[in-house]
């Protein structure tokens, strides 16, 4: 559909600039302003140029928590993808179990973050949590707040509990949408379930599998409520990812410079990994178009 | 028209995605009846006995929560935000869908990516500005502090989803009621709007969806007048030490709004989520 | 290959069909013979896909039984009854290129690679796709997709018949033509089975041996194009082919005579008055004007068109349609019309009845 030209149409979209300006640009300014100043007792400023910057940059502690950070999403992606695909394959077509297992697996995404949190605090712990009292029946030595492993393995869990559902999703809608015409065909082509899989639904899933690799990422990438409820970001700095990093920064130790700094630094990451994302996947789209 | 499946033979698969399904479901259900569980018990049974059922089926974990207005009050500041978010959300990104479906303009493109990169910025990196910014304007602790705080990630969102509603009804309709000499704001709220109900709908779903989950925001921009329940929770629990029967109640009792609300969506998920922009 | 017999077949959408209009598909009873072209002609709705489907075995029939050659095959898998099916819309495997698209059939079944790409190029080459075989599919346009659907459907050469569900749908008008010709080459060549659902009469009578035209849910006549257009069966071929239709005069019977509003038409031949409500039909190429002799009438409007002209005129209070050669002279003081008494056909609650053999009124055809 070819749309017109038409300038007035700023009008229309004027209120959502002004409001998406004042939560986010004045908010911004503010950041990148502290980000070059140093403070006491949060009133006295003063210029300190990119002393904070190069003083992020040479920590360990920005990098560390980056490392978590990324290792945590490449994780999770890995898992939930896949997973959500297979969820979205499976689930029953039509009818009131179609409805059902919709409803079920939906409730997730509306559970408040620090209620998760708290769900798998409860779930998990050695001492009153069916599953940590199960692995340990079981012989395991599992205790997520003294292990890293045992954290890792546990805030991983929670967040594929958690979002998988998303992808899943996602992945139900689009398969929905493929005309039955394309299995009528597979089926008087002879072609194997995962054929089927392979040539159809794959592709056709493309679209909203971008969008869920997006969310997912930018999601994950920016997880604080629930680990930070679940593990506080411990045992030790294990699972102290950059949110929780940082919120300890600027509202623990109100070290205003350091967190600015931080912030934009990991809002620039954040931008950067997802354009980067869209374009080779876009790029990647359009290659095989043009062919 | 639809194919029925034709052959008995995919009996076997179809069981076998009944186990995935199944699985999955149990992965789901079994923490939350977890929590279910702990909430209908007392805090000795919790500490001292390994129960799959309650012993001693109790509802005080929940009579503390509904006679106590510092906890109540959490649920309905939590409504009270939630809801003044979706409708602010609603009102500002209905016109701009509109303008982003229909219309070329000068800065659009950028104008749309633009707005998507707020729903990357992540919650944390705003904490400290907005706490200030709503200070420096007298609204901190206030429910609008919040609904307009979320709307940093909600209206972009907002605005994509609509958008994508939108761009499946033809230009047409908007051309032929225009000759009929409609006026814009008639054209659009009497037969435009309606039209889009259900993207409306599945909008102010995830509107409500986000908004209703977040903890970070909410709990910076508030302190007594409008704190959220979830952030009630948190505190409650690191003040009183270890009340697990009344943490697991409050945690059952913010699942409960989620579900009614899946409920009445739930044949709108599916295409809901099948809409948007790429 | 065999030749394919439906037998009372009949299909509900509905899990609990009551009342026949619950049924997409009422009782057909028909066998289409090993190596013939059929169309499937009639309007949306009617039940043609359904048909077609079930054939294929993409939907299973609420009642009777198919049989190919002697072997009943109504519960077997569409992989089973070996068959092809090419369906309205392009339907391309779009990460493929256009010659994997075309081998996917023959892989599936286990065909050795040199047979394959043997099959794949020849086909290629007889639907005008040779230059396109390296591409990938998903960028075509949707002739060069439909095209390559229509190669899949031919590229298997022991299939028991190759269905086409309206399979020119997507295509441009001068397309349409080189595709149809194309099909009518294949089938020559390969002497398949073919089943041509479509709902354009061009398409039917030019594709096929054997016209198959449906109506709510039943198949009302099989026939030859010119049986058709000469003497169908029902008021719907007759008003279905042509182009304008048939005229239909409701009348009353008596003897060798019709008796319409104010006038009476000859027969030549005694129709044995049936009862029930009586409909005289005749084709507007068989309707002549003339100065003296016949019934009257008044025209309403002549057009030109090229070829032919045509004419609406009222007869007895009901609008007719003529047509005449473009060299046909028409005059103003041409206020009778004279009709071709041995084109003429006579229904009876929409059947048509046929001098000199009793008929039973086939009641309940709606």
């Amino acid at each position: 559909m070819e749309k017109t030209v038409n300038q007035r149409a700023w009008i229309l979209v004027l209120p959502v600039v002004l409001l998406v300006a004042f939560s986010s640009v004045i908010p911004m300014m503010t950041v990148v302003n502290y980000s070059f100043q140093d403070s006491f007792r949060g009133n006295d400023f003063f210029w300190v140029g990119l002393e904070w910057y190069s003083e992020l940059l040479r920590s360990e502690r920005l990098w560390d928590a980056l490392g978590r950070q990324l290792l945590f999403s490449f994780i999770i992606l890995l898992i939930e993808i896949p997973l959500g695909i297979l969820i979205a394959l499976s689930m029953p077509k039509k009818g009131w179990l179609a409805s059902l297992c919709l409803v079920l697996i939906a409730l997730p995404l509306l559970i408040p973050y620090n209620v998760v949190g708290t769900i798998w605090q409860i779930f998990g712990r050695s001492d009153i949590g069916l599953l940590g009292r199960v692995l340990i029946d079981l012989g395991f030595s599992y205790n997520y707040a003294q292990n890293a492993f045992d954290a890792w393995a546990t805030v991983i869990a929670m967040d594929v509990w958690h979002w998988t559902s998303l992808v899943a999703l996602l992945s139900y809608a689009g398969l929905r949408s493929i005309p039955s015409a394309y299995y009528q065909a597979a089926k008087i082509d002879q072609a194997s379930r995962w054929s089927v899989f392979r040539y159809i639904e794959l592709p056709k899933l493309r679209g909203v599998l971008i969008i869920a690799v997006l969310l997912r990422f930018m999601d994950s990438f920016m997880i604080y409520t629930e680990p930070f409820v679940l593990t506080g970001g411990g045992p030790g700095n294990a699972t102290t990812f950059l949110s929780i990093d940082l919120v300890k920064m600027a509202l623990g130790q109100f070290d205003l410079g350091p967190a600015a700094a931080f912030s934009l630094m990991y809002f620039l990451v954040i931008l950067l990994i997802s354009y980067v994302f869209y374009t080779v996947m876009i790029s990647i789209d359009k290659d095989e178009t043009k062919q | 028209m639809s194919a029925q499946p034709s052959s008995r033979k995919r009996m076997p698969r179809i069981r076998w995605s009944a186990i995935v399904m199944i699985a999955y479901l149990l992965f789901l259900l079994v923490p939350i009846y977890w929590l279910v569980v702990m909430s209908f018990k007392s805090n000795s049974e919790i500490l001292n006995a390994f129960t799959l059922f309650p012993d001693e089926f109790t509802f005080q974990n929940y009579e503390t929560i509904l006679t106590d207005p510092s906890w109540y009050m959490g649920y309905v500041n939590s409504f009270i935000y939630v809801a003044l978010n979706t409708v602010i959300s609603l009102a500002v990104a209905l016109p701009a869908a509109y303008a982003f479906s229909r219309y070329r303009f000068y800065g659009d493109n950028h104008l749309f990516f633009w707005l998507l990169t707020n729903r990357m910025a992540p919650p944390a990196v705003f904490a400290l500005p907005f706490f200030q910014l709503y200070s420096s304007v007298s609204l901190f602790d206030t429910h609008i502090a919040v609904a307009l705080a979320h709307c940093l990630f909600n209206v972009p969102l907002a605005v994509w989803i609509l958008e994508g509603f939108m761009r499946g009804i033809p230009r047409e309709i908007d051309e032929t009621a225009f000759m009929d000499g409609y006026g814009f704001t008639r054209f659009f709220t009497r037969i435009f709007i309606p039209m889009i109900a259900p993207g409306i709908g599945v909008t102010a779903f995830f509107c409500f969806m986000f908004s209703w989950v977040e903890l970070l925001l909410s709990r910076t921009l508030t302190s007594v007048d409008a704190k959220p329940i979830t952030a009630i929770m948190t505190r409650t629990v690191s003040a009183s030490g270890l009340d697990w029967g009344v943490l697991a109640a409050a945690g059952v009792l913010t699942i409960i709004p989620g579900a009614i609300v899946i409920y009445f969506v739930r044949s709108y998920i599916a295409k809901g989520f099948a809409l948007g922009r790429v | 290959m065999a030749s394919i017999t439906l037998e009372n077949l009949a299909h509900s959408y509905h899990a609990q069909p009551i009342t026949d209009s619950d049924f997409a598909l009422k009782a057909v009873n028909h066998e289409w013979e090993d190596g013939r072209a059929y169309a499937l002609l009639g309007p949306s709705g009617c039940g043609k896909t359904t048909l077609l489907n079930i054939m294929s075995g993409l939907l299973q029939p609420t009642r009777g039984r198919i049989l190919f050659g002697d072997t009943d095959v109504t519960h077997l898998s569409t992989a089973e009854r070996n068959i092809a099916q090419v369906f309205q819309f392009p339907v391309v495997y779009d990460t493929m290129t256009v010659g994997q698209n075309l081998a996917f059939p023959l892989r599936n079944r286990g065909m050795e690679a040199g047979y394959i790409a043997d099959r794949v190029t020849r086909i290629a080459e007889m639907i005008g796709l040779e230059q396109h075989l390296t591409k990938k599919a998903r960028g075509l346009t949707a002739d060069l997709k439909q095209k390559i659907s229509l190669g899949r459907g031919v590229v298997r050469e022991d299939v028991n018949a190759i269905l086409f569900d309206e399979p020119l749908t997507v295509i441009d008008p001068h397309m349409k033509w080189e595709l149809r010709t194309q099909l009518k080459s294949l089938h020559r060549e390969f002497g398949h089975t073919m089943v041509y659902v479509t709902h354009d009469q061009t398409e039917a009578l030019t594709f096929a041996d054997e016209v198959v035209v449906m109506h709510d849910g039943r198949v009302v006549q099989i026939g030859t194009p010119q049986e058709l257009f000469e003497t169908p069966a029902h008021v719907f071929v007759g008003y279905f082919i042509g182009s304008p239709g048939m005229n239909f005069i409701p009348v009353t019977l008596d003897g060798r005579q019709a008796i319409a509003e104010g006038g009476a038409i000859d027969l030549l031949q005694d129709f044995e008055n049936p009862g029930g409500d009586i409909v005289l039909g005749i084709r507007p190429e068989f309707v002549r004007l003339s100065r003296d002799t016949g019934l009257p009438i008044e025209v309403k409007q002549v057009r030109d068109a090229g070829r032919h002209k045509f004419i609406s005129a009222v007869l007895f209070g009901s609008e007719i349609n003529i047509v005449a050669d473009a060299g046909t002279e028409i005059a103003a003081e041409m206020t009778k019309v004279v009709f071709d008494p041995s084109k003429i056909s006579v229904f009876c609650n929409d059947w048509r009845i046929n001098a000199g053999s009793p008929q039973t009124a086939k009641v309940g055809a709606s």
